[in-house]
């Protein structure tokens, strides 16, 4: 897994394989702390962006495991933005929806968890070259709330 | 992710899991799961020890209560750490299944 972390930026290149999911889990916690959010917020962004890694694998790579996920974490202002990048064919975001939660089966909650983790969720095109590229921002509750 | 299969009390099944219950070790998962509901047993799932849980590893539990419902045999979730609670509460799963705070509650409560 290749890393770069300079200052309020985390960006991660890896294989789209169930079993780098624990080294990225691993890297953003500990990211996470440095910048010291606290634990219940750090927790549901290393969630939301494990569960928007397991959809590039299984429906953009479709398990292909020559596949490749950029993950990139930037601490800004009052919030943090975060990118999930492949290079797979255009995935149609009109069919990537939460099931309702009704519906009892198993699969099918990713995309739930994310959506009520985050604040904000996109997916569309990179700017440049192929792929897909999910943007997620996550509002931080400022310092000494105690929230 | 480890995991250990064991008889309480003379009727009750354990599964204990432990580590993190991902998409690399779901399917393990869901295959003990699957082996030890319908065989006439209590089943008990000891959380403890688990340090994440993601939406693969809550789907095995799910298929595991669908098969236990099916199958009458009574199923319940123990011990829980906040992150997994709220895992379980955001996918609305803590109205779906019984969910002891602890094993030895568990234990205790019965069928």
């Amino acid at each position: 897994m290749a890393a770069t972390q300079a200052g309020a930026r985390l960006e991660l290149r890896f294989a789209a394989q169930p079993g780098e999911l624990r080294g990225m889990r691993d890297a953003l916690r500990e990211r996470l702390r440095s910048w010291k959010l606290d634990e219940a917020c750090a927790s549901d962004v290393v969630m939301a962006v494990d569960e928007a890694c397991q959809n590039v694998i299984r429906h953009a790579y479709r398990g292909d495991p020559t596949g490749v996920i950029e993950l990139e974490v930037r601490r800004a202002t009052g919030e943090l933005q975060i990118s999930v990048r492949d290079f797979a064919p255009p995935v149609d975001p009109a069919r990537i929806r939460p099931r309702p939660l009704d519906d009892l089966r198993p699969g099918g909650l990713g995309t739930h968890l994310i959506r009520s983790t985050m604040d904000h969720t996109e997916l569309g095109k990179p700017p440049s070259g192929p792929g897909n590229l999910l943007r997620m921002v996550k509002k931080l509750a400022p310092r000494g709330t105690g929230a | 992710m480890k995991h250990s299969v064991r008889e309480e009390r003379g009727s009750v099944v354990v599964i204990a899991f432990a580590g993190e219950v991902d998409l690399e070790h779901s399917p393990k998962a869901r295959e003990v799961l699957l082996e030890q509901v319908g065989r006439r047993r209590r089943v008990l799932v000891d959380l403890s020890g688990v340090e994440y849980i993601d939406s693969s590893g809550i789907a095995s539990l799910v298929e595991a209560f669908q098969k236990a419902k099916k199958t009458g045999t009574p199923f319940a979730l123990a011990g829980p750490n906040p992150a997994a609670l709220r895992v379980l509460e955001l996918a609305r799963l803590d109205r779906v299944f019984r969910i002891f705070a602890t094993l030895e509650d568990g234990l205790d409560a019965g069928g």
